[in-house]
């Protein structure tokens, strides 16, 4: 079988000092998204396990395969959960999900969560997808633009990449820092116009960590334009698959100038938990606390 | 008066010799890495067709998106302005020409003259041009060839959201593993293509006629996707990848003219 | 909250931005609007927010340059319909 470039590693975590059973809302929540898949679980608003896996084909059978990897490890079971909210692309269709809320109110609210309230700025950039969000100090959204309809600047525009130069995905970013001096950025903006000037230079004997170089730099650029649209403020912080791909993120930081905050947890969770601190918020609405 | 009009596009480098009103000989060569390579090529291709030496040429005009790239050219013109000179000499009747290339789609409003009153451009972008269908051939398997009168037996098109050429790529993928025919599928990525060209057309205001050229004026799937948006009929050259090189050539000869 | 919606792609930006807190969600934008771009409904970037606000429909958010291109000539430019309906002035455009 050819080598898949593109696949990146999958994982799951469970809190070693909650025990469940004395918690009194838990809440959950499930992004299923186009290429990823991650479902949290929250014991009275701290995280107590979570997992992220690819998303198949089937949308509510992602969701279910996800939240059971989740549970695993666990002696939890999905009856247990007070309240699951959907999010992500393929939001509607989480079968056990009480409700559905878009990525960006989640992906704010979780952000808020994993980094702490002076997060001002949020980029998440996912396998389809980019989004810049800005929030508050409770993670309430207060600008935001999300692009989908262009490759640029995501996941897949990434993956198209480690198949042309064929680098395994979690190694671009070290690898595309392994020149001696930083090229000029990939003219084009389109993925498809970008690939043809990269074969260009290939064939002019660029090595390929030189080509990446070029490609990790016009995707940061391309980023920063659309940060800026929102206005970048501090704290800032990266979400998304290509948080973990520092090739892109010390682009941004540089050309931002400003340093993202260092993730705790898996950078993909962002958008699950965000979901999981809303369906907190809805029991604790259904029982009147709030 | 001999003269040379060369139009240096993103895919393919076009040349044609003009001697007063008559085509002598025309060459297109793959621009590859190359363009200046590749119009030095097309150049000796059609000056050796016509047995001709470069000595001959009274003047040489370039344009295409590599015009800057021709070395051996004595001035250029842009596309927009090739195409006017162009189709106004083949149509007079026209006042609205649409371009589509490669990497990039044009729509000219033009007087009586031939003088351009108006453009737009789709440009930087795959799925305003032909890269898009072409794209879409490879995702399918099909030669780019064989879309166009594949396209014209489908009776439906599949519904088809990607507006970006790499999404579609998996779209058109989806589609094929959802056992949808691959001629309705071609016939939703013609009209895909088609809507996009079409909305950049009406930007300018349409007035007949209405004139299609450059290469993917070949796609007989594509026009008629085309038509049927537009909802009008569409006046197509013989060798419509030719119009800018022609109307590149026509500006040679005036600047050998004195004009 | 500032919503954006549409896209930049290699040719452009072209969003759609709207003010929530301006929006009253009175929909004239909906019905000025020629080519069904602007709908009113939910905020569902704000799950907590009861009134309706405009936005624009799924189906337009990833093709608006074309959407919108008609009330955009190259030439003889004329304002907006959408833009000039709204009465909180809560509606702008990137292009």
């Amino acid at each position: 079988m050819e080598k898949e470039y593109w696949r990146w590693p999958e994982s799951r975590w469970t809190s070693s000092d909650i025990d469940w059973k004395t918690g009194d809302i838990i809440s959950a929540g499930v992004d299923v998204g186009s290429v990823s898949s991650q479902a949290v679980v929250l014991v009275d608003g701290e995280l107590f396990c979570y997992s992220n896996y690819r998303t198949g084909s089937d949308s509510p059978e992602s969701a279910q395969k996800v939240m059971d990897k989740a549970l695993e490890e666990t002696d939890l079971t999905l009856e247990k959960i007070h309240h699951t909210v959907g999010t992500g692309y393929g939001r509607v269709n989480v079968p056990f999900a009480n409700r559905a809320i878009t990525e960006i109110a989640c992906h704010a609210r979780g952000a808020n969560f994993m980094y702490g309230p002076s997060v001002r700025t949020i980029l998440d950039m996912g396998g389809q997808d980019c989004k810049a969000i800005h929030c508050d100090e409770k993670g309430k959204v207060t600008n935001f633009l999300m692009n989908d309809k262009c490759a640029a600047g995501t996941g897949r525009g990434m993956e198209v990449f480690a198949d042309l130069l064929s680098i395994p995905i979690e190694e671009m970013g070290k690898l595309s820092f392994k020149v001696e001096k930083e090229p000029e950025p990939v003219s084009s903006t389109c993925v498809i116009f970008a690939k043809s000037e990269a074969v260009g230079l290939l064939r002019k004997g660029w090595p390929k960590e030189k080509v990446l170089a070029a490609y990790s730099s016009a995707m940061a650029h391309r980023v920063v334009e659309l940060l800026e649209r929102i206005k970048v403020e501090k704290d800032f912080a990266v979400t998304g698959g290509i948080a973990k791909n520092e090739g892109v993120v010390k682009r941004i930081e540089s050309e931002l100038k400003i340093e993202a905050l260092e993730p705790q947890h898996d950078t993909q969770i962002a958008g699950a938990l965000g979901a999981a601190l809303f369906a907190k918020a809805l029991v604790e609405k259904e029982r009147g606390l709030r | 008066m001999t003269v040379v009009g060369i139009d240096c596009g993103a895919k393919n480098v076009k040349a044609l010799i003009l001697e007063e009103d008559k085509i002598l000989a025309k060459s297109s060569v793959l621009s590859g890495f190359d363009q200046k390579a590749a119009a030095q090529e097309a150049l000796d291709l059609v000056l050796k067709d016509a047995s001709l030496k470069k000595e001959d040429l009274a003047h040489i005009t370039a344009t295409g998106t590599g015009k800057e790239e021709v070395g051996f050219s004595l001035g250029t013109i842009t596309e927009v302005g090739a195409n006017a000179k162009a189709i106004n000499s083949l149509f007079p009747s026209v006042r609205t020409v649409i371009d589509v290339g490669a990497e990039e789609g044009r729509a000219i409003k033009i007087n009586d003259k031939g003088k351009v009153i108006d453009f737009a451009i789709n440009e930087k972008c795959a799925a305003g041009a032909g890269t898009f269908t072409e794209t879409m051939a490879r995702a399918l398997e099909i030669k780019l060839e064989e879309m166009g009168s594949l396209s014209l037996k489908s009776q439906k098109a599949v519904p088809m959201n990607a507006q970006c050429a790499v999404f579609a790529e998996s779209e058109v993928v989806s589609l094929i593993h959802a056992k949808h025919a691959k001629e309705d599928i071609v016939r939703a990525v013609h009209d895909a293509i088609a809507d996009r060209i079409a909305s950049m057309v009406r930007k300018i205001g349409i007035e007949k006629d209405v004139a299609l050229v450059g290469g993917v004026a070949r796609n007989i799937g594509f026009v008629d996707s085309l038509k049927r948006d537009l909802n009008l009929d569409l006046l197509i050259p013989d060798d419509p990848e030719f119009s800018c090189a022609l109307g590149a050539a026509f500006a040679a000869a005036e600047k050998a003219k004195g004009g | 909250m500032l919503a954006h919606y549409g896209y930049k792609d290699g040719s452009g930006d072209y969003f759609i931005v709207i003010d929530t807190d301006k929006c009253d969600g009175c929909g004239e934008c909906v019905t000025a609007c020629p080519y069904g771009v602007l709908e009113v409904g939910e905020d569902e970037n704000d799950p907590f927010r009861e009134e309706p606000v405009a936005k624009v429909t799924e189906d337009h958010r990833k093709k608006i340059k074309y959407s919108c291109a008609p009330c955009k000539p190259t030439s003889g430019k004329k304002p907006l319909p959408c833009v000039q309906a709204c009465s909180p002035d809560a509606i702008s455009h990137s292009w």
